[in-house]
Formats: structure tokens, sequence, C-alpha cells
């Protein structure tokens, strides 16, 4: 395996929207906000950016194709801006475009936004895109929650668990998330539920009901990243530091191959495994002080937790309901509230993950603030369990 | 419906086949040609003539007659169906029953012989329904009774009698397919054959199938048919068709199940709103999330036809992974040989049921849609539509047999594309699938 980047690139800036129904908002006033916050953050000024990645997943719906809208929202001075893509770790990899610009040392200082402007569409949900020519010809007309719901079925089959007990982890992921969002003032959907309130909510695709699900929102989030000398000179000895970025598409196994038990996200593991190596962990459950993992249903979360080696096979639903993951627990997930309460705005969200970490790491977090975590792991899972892309990046103090 | 069909008279009577004959007044294309369709749907090869038949409730008969014309030396695939557009509360709407119906016509083990056709035309327009008019225009029964059935029938029946030498009460078997009982009662007193030898018009089971229901009631009566018995068949539309056929010695050895068990294996439907959305009756409100477009590629289409119409994935010569679809590299990730498939059929595998969910958010005119990976015997998993289940049916191992159905309706441009779908197993032996 290749060196890596543990500890080659410094976050001296951070920036993050306030998440939502933002009908008054432009993509542009979005990319502001999360911009100035993290400028502002990082003491530079904005031409001292060498170059810059947008991730915006839905080019046809907000944004724009190309990368352009940035560079003309933000007046940049015609620096390198490249667009990336790639499903819901869109964000992801735009700071792993910026990352590995200043690993190289093409870059000194590089930025990384992300931005997703979904609730133009004028409806609920997300917009039915094309799969492809040929693949438009015999993919089932699924639904994102539809497609999730299979690893409902399969994950009860497999550990031989009753699909009331699943539901009710499931409801506890949903209603952790829900609590832990209510002090969130960026957060998208701040009310509180009740477990039995998720348990009974009209189902969308069995066995995931509406509060299930995870937000539809506008929102965008940023990172400044630098080599670490101009860190250290910019905002002093203590800063965050990206000590791994791992991302692990599909190859068309999960899709076609009977390798795959449709219970797990394989990619999740193959990137969790490197991302692991590169940044020198051996025992994620005791080092990693919180995790902002990709919740886009509660029951992705829920089989997650085994595919990031914090629970044990078949054993998520009792840590779960055992709080392992709450606030107050041993390795807490969605501190923020997630994609599912802080909403999911696609191209933003690896950002907006990166961001919690990066605030609880350096003690800013407020009233959810943690004690001490020493390193944070961040993860997407782009597309459907069937076929995705995993991105996993883990932040830590550099000393 | 006659892929399906087809593929049931296919597993009695294996290909190859010289000709796919496609009999409907229905078929959901004018212009492109509906019998290559099923041909690609069967994977038969590009050599197969294919052709339509359409025009009047005769076509599927009249295609027999010609077949018969044309000698015994080349097998025909002929499948007749009909899914007839009926207005909302018509009587044509109670009377019709959707279905079709196959038979392989040439030579080989010969179940019964054509032995004479003949035919009347007469310009009778007792219903009609236009390009444009969508649905039937439907006159009074009684009229094409006693001008029509009565008269026309009995001219062409005695001819054929008098051809083979027999009389009225020698046929066993008299199969009369008008739209309902009482006008095939009226036929057989006309043409004078014993009271027992009308053959069940199935209409209480699932009403007229339009040019369907003569090939229909043929197969019905095949089940039951003795060697030597007199069968004649009867068709009208604009003018009347007989055929008289002879049961083989070859058809004591075919005992199948077959037309009752679908019918009597489908599902009974009682809510009429629910059959309105199925029959694409019903004007429903997708809503701004189905604004898609869902166009067609008609490159890829035809590039990937058998793919998608054969169902023909590949298996890898190295380390004999069926996967679907064919791909440059093999699927098994200890493989990844490249160019090493072969062509591998997976329409006609079992598979069960590995991941499922009910979907009640995705476009379908019944819902939930339900979807899910399916893991087929001797290996490869596709991800896919099922069909003919109900909510609380589909678990993890439920089996499952392919059915070749609608996949995508594109309205804003009339086209919609087939592809398989994953439906009740069949009982074991058998190759259909209920449909009504």
């Amino acid at each position: 395996m290749a060196e890596g980047i543990r500890d080659k690139v410094a976050i001296i800036g951070m920036g993050c929207t306030r998440f939502g129904e933002r009908w008054d908002a432009r993509p542009e006033d979005l990319v502001t906000e999360a911009f100035e916050e993290a400028l502002a953050d990082a003491g530079i000024d904005k031409d001292q950016i060498d170059a810059g990645w947008f991730g915006v997943f839905y080019d046809e719906q907000n944004v724009g194709k190309s990368a352009y809208p940035l560079s003309q929202y933000l007046r940049l001075q015609n620096i390198p801006v490249t667009r990336v893509e790639n499903l819901c770790a869109t964000g992801t990899e735009a700071l792993r475009g910026a990352a590995y610009a200043v690993a190289a040392g093409a870059c000194d200082i590089a930025l990384a936004m992300g931005c997703e402007k979904l609730k133009d569409t004028g409806f609920a949900g997300l917009p039915e895109r094309t799969k492809g020519t040929f693949e438009d010809l015999y993919q089932p007309g699924f639904t994102p929650p539809g497609a999730f719901a299979q690893l409902g079925a399969t994950y009860a089959y497999k550990h031989r668990i009753d699909m009331r007990d699943l539901k009710r982890a499931m409801a506890h992921v949903s209603w952790k998330s829900h609590e832990n969002a209510v002090s969130n003032e960026k957060a998208h959907l701040r009310r509180r539920l009740t477990v039995d309130a998720i348990m009974n909510a009209p189902m969308v695709a069995f066995p995931l009901g509406v509060f299930d699900c995870c937000g539809v929102s506008d929102g965008a989030a940023c990172a400044i990243v630098a080599r670490p000398e101009i860190a250290r000179e910019l905002v002093g000895p203590d800063f965050v530091t990206i000590k791994s970025m791992q991302l692990s598409p599909s190859n068309g196994v999960e899709m076609g191959h009977a390798s795959w038990d449709g219970a797990h996200t394989l990619t999740t593991r193959k990137a969790a495994e490197r991302a692991y190596a590169e940044a020198g962990i051996s025992d994620p459950r005791s080092e990693l002080g919180l995790t902002e993992v990709h919740d886009c249903f509660s029951i992705t979360e829920l089989v997650l937790m085994e595919d990031l080696g914090l629970s044990d096979e078949g054993r998520a639903p009792s840590d779960i309901l055992d709080g392992k993951f709450d606030h107050g627990g041993e390795i807490p997930c969605q501190v923020d509230g997630g994609l599912k309460c802080f909403g999911h705005p696609i191209g933003a969200s690896g950002l907006r993950m990166a961001y919690e970490i990066y605030l609880q790491l350096l003690g800013r977090a407020g009233k959810r603030q943690l004690k001490d975590p020493r390193l944070g792991l961040a993860h997407n899972l782009g597309g459907i369990p069937n076929r995705n892309v995993a991105a996993i990046s883990i932040l830590g103090l550099n000393t | 419906m006659a892929v399906e069909a087809a593929r049931a008279a296919l597993s009695d009577a294996a290909p190859p086949l010289d000709a796919v004959c496609f009999a409907s007044t229905t078929a959901p294309f004018l212009d492109r040609q509906n019998a290559g369709v099923v041909a690609a749907a069967l994977d038969l090869p590009t050599a197969t003539h294919t052709y339509d038949m359409s025009g009047s409730q005769r076509a599927a008969t009249s295609a027999l007659i010609s077949l018969m014309h044309q000698g015994q030396g080349r097998r025909t695939l002929l499948a007749a169906a009909d899914a007839r557009p009926t207005r909302t509360g018509s009587v044509l709407e109670m009377l019709s029953g959707d279905a079709a119906a196959a038979i392989v016509v040439g030579s080989g083990a010969i179940i019964a012989e054509i032995v004479y056709v003949a035919s009347v035309h007469a310009d009778l327009v007792d219903h009609y329904r236009t390009t444009t008019s969508g649905t039937d225009y439907v006159l009074e029964e009684r009229w094409y009774r006693d001008e029509g059935v009565v008269k026309l029938t009995p001219i062409v029946a005695q001819r054929v009698l008098d051809d083979a030498g027999i009389a009225s009460h020698d046929i066993r078997h008299f199969i009369s397919a008008l739209p309902n009982p009482a006008l095939n009662a009226a036929a057989a007193k006309a043409v004078g054959v014993r009271e027992d030898a009308l053959a069940d018009s199935l209409f209480f089971k699932c009403g007229h199938a339009g040019a369907a229901q003569p090939i229909l009631l043929l197969a019905d009566v095949m089940e039951r048919a003795k060697p030597g018995e007199w069968i004649l068949l009867t068709g009208l539309g604009q003018g009347c068709d007989a055929l008289l056929l002879r049961a083989t010695e070859a058809i004591a050895e075919r005992r199948h199940a077959g037309v009752r068990d679908v019918i009597d294996g489908g599902r009974l439907e009682t809510n009429y709103v629910r059959f309105l959305s199925d029959k694409g009756a019903l004007e429903i409100d997708w809503g701004m999330r189905a604004e898609r477009d869902s166009r067609t590629a008609q490159t890829v289409a035809f590039n990937k036809s058998r793919d998608i119409y054969g169902f023909v994935g590949g298996i890898c010569q190295f380390c004999a992974t069926p996967q679907f679809p064919k791909s440059r590299r093999c699927v098994n990730p200890d493989c990844a040989a490249l160019d090493s498939q072969r062509d591998y059929r997976f329409a006609d595998r079992s598979a069960t049921v590995k991941s499922y969910t009910e979907d009640w958010m995705a476009f379908t005119r019944r819902p939930p849609l339900i979807y899910g990976n399916v893991s087929f015997e001797g290996g490869g998993n596709v991800f896919m539509e099922m069909c003919e289940f109900t909510s609380g049916e589909v678990g993890v191992g439920t089996p499952v047999s392919m059915k070749f159905r609608i996949k995508d309706i594109d309205e804003a441009r009339g086209f919609h594309r087939y592809f398989w779908k994953a439906g009740p197993a069949n009982a074991p032996g058998r190759n259909v699938g209920a449909h009504g």
C-alpha cells in the first residue's frame, strides 16, 4: 500500500450553512455563506487559495454544470477549479481533490466546496434520474428508500432477527438523531420524536417508514486545506489534519455475483480497511471519538456500524439499543443529527460531516461538544447497496 | 401474454422453428413488427421468419388456413393474443377477457392433423374498431346471430365435412369462438353437431379473448381429445373459417397441465378500480416527480436485444460464473477474465428471492412495486422487478420464475419497453404462468 496522506494535509478553516428548505437562497447565497465562514475561520484572503474543487450532484437541478459557478460566485482569480460528482460521496470527493493537491505539493492552499439546492424541484423526495441508456432497459424502477430497504430484508434473514425487533433498533437510530439535532441550529429537522411515532409512521418501502428516511435539503459546506507548515503559520500549533481518505466504488459484484449476501455494504468494508491502515488505526472502537456516517436511511446506519468494525456481526441492533452510538455512548454517531436531521444536500453532505468532526476535535461544538475526541470518521455511501461509492475520511488533531 | 403462451407451447414442441406468426387485433404496435418481439423474447435465430396477422377476429384461424395451404414442411409457431380496449362500464368490457394461446404447426410429433379447411367472406359488420376510435362500436347481437352465425357457419362446416366424407354427428369437438355461450349454441345447432360436442367456451372462466379465442379453445380441447377424434374449429369475423382436425395417436402421449390450470392459478380481482388501473383505463396523477424523460435509446435497445428480450447473459468459460448482463470482464472478483463469456439464457431458469422491498413510492399502476435481488439456480444475481405478487407474499427465499412483461411506458412518445420480471414459481414441469 502506498504511504498515503496521513498528516500531510491540514484543515485550516471550515464553513457550513444552515441546512433545510432554503426557499429564499440561491446556490450563490449558500456557497457564499459557507465560504465566508471558512475564510474567517482560516483568517486568510480568498486570493491566497491556489485551486478549488466543487462538488455538485444534480447539476441539471440546481447549480449547473462545470466548476465555473464556484469561480463566479466567489470571484476567484481564474485559479483552477474542478467540478466533481460521485453520487452521495460528492462532497467528500471535493475534499479529496483539494487534499491530494496539497499533499502532492501542487498547491499550498486549496478549497473544497460542496453545494446542493434540491428544493427548487417543486416536489418532495429526490428527482428521478436515468441510470444510463442500457441500465434503464432492465434495472427496476427503484426509489432510494426501496433500494436501501433491501438491507432490512436480508439483514433480518441473515441474523434471524424478527422484523419487529429490527424495526425497533432502526427506530432508535432515528430517535437518537432527532434528539441530537434539537440543539443544532444549523440542522434541518429539529423536532423530538418518540420511538413509537417512528415505528408506527406510514410505510414508504418496507421495512422503511417515513421516519426511517433522511431529509432532502438545501445547503453548502466547505473546507480550506493547506500544507501543515502553512497551517502552523496561519492558525497556530493546534490544528486538524487528515489522517486518511479512502474511496471504494462497486465493481459489479453486489449487482451480479452470489458472493455478496446483501446484508452489508461491501465497499464500506474495503474502504474502512484501507482507511484504518492509512490512519494507523488498529482498534477503531477505542480510538475513534465519534463518527458521522451515511444514515440516508436508519437501516443503513445500523448495517454500517458492523461494516466499519464498530459492532460485531449481528450485534448492531443490540449495540444501538444499548446506546453505544448515542451522544453519551461509547462511540457517538451523528452528534449533529446526521443526514437524518441535519439534512442531506447531496453535494455538501461529505463536507458537512467533516465540519462536525472538525468542530468536535477543536472543542468548538457548543452544546453538543463531546469530551476530548482525538479522531473522528466521516463516511458516505453514494448510490444504493447494490451499486455504490463508499468514501471514508478520518480526521484528527495534529498532535 | 403471447410470449408466455409460446413458451408453454414450446415446452411440448421444442424448436427449431422456421417461422413465428403473431395474430391479434390489438397488437401493441401498428408499424413495428410484433412477432419480432415474440421471437426475440424466445431468443430464436434471426433466420426465423416472423410476421403479424390482424384485421379481424379470424386473424388466427386465417393464419392456420394459410399455413395449411403452405404445406407441412415448415414448423411455425402461431401465437394469438388479444387485450381488447373497452370503454369503462360497457357490455364489451364485461364480456371480454385478455388472453393468449399458442400452437406449433408443421412437421414433427403431430398431435392433430389439419385435414380440410374452408372459408367464406361476408362484410357483415357486427362490430368494428378503427385506428382512431380506440374501442369497439358494437351492434345488436341478434342480427349477427341470425344473418351471420347461423348462416355462415354451416356453409364452411358442410364443405369440410363433405371433403372428409363424414357427417356432423361424427364431430367429437366443435369449437365455436363467438362472444357468448348463446351464440356458440346457435352455431352448434346450425351445424347440427351432437349436443355434447360443443366445446366449453371458457366464457365463465375468462370471458371472450377476441382473436385468441379459437386457439385458446383449441388448446383446451387438445388436452382432452383422444386419438382419432374429429375436431371442427370455426372462427368468425366478416366471414367464417372452418378447420377440420383429427387427433393422432401422439395426442395420447401429451398430457400436461394447461389452459384451465393457468386460468385457475390466476388471482381473482374483485376491486373494479384496481382492474381499471391494471387495464390502463384509469388516468392516474403520477405527480411532479414522475415528470422525467423515459425515452428509449433505440440504438442501445437494438444492440442489447438479446440481453433484454432474450434475457441472455454470459457464463465465464474459465470460472463458470453465470452473470447478467454479459460483460467484457467476468464479474467474479477472483476471475475478472476478459471476453471469456459464452451466451447463457436466464429466462427459463428457476430462482429465489435474495432481497426485496414493497415500495409504495415507486411508480406502478398496482402499488406497491415489489423488487429486489434474485438469485438464479446455477448462479447469477439480478436486481429486478417482480410481478403477480401482492403485499406480504414475498420473502427472502421465495421461489420465482421469469415472466416477460412490460417494463416501462414512455407515455410522451407512446412507446413501451419489455423486460423480464420475477413472478411466482411455476409448478414443476410447467412453463406457463397465470394471466387473465
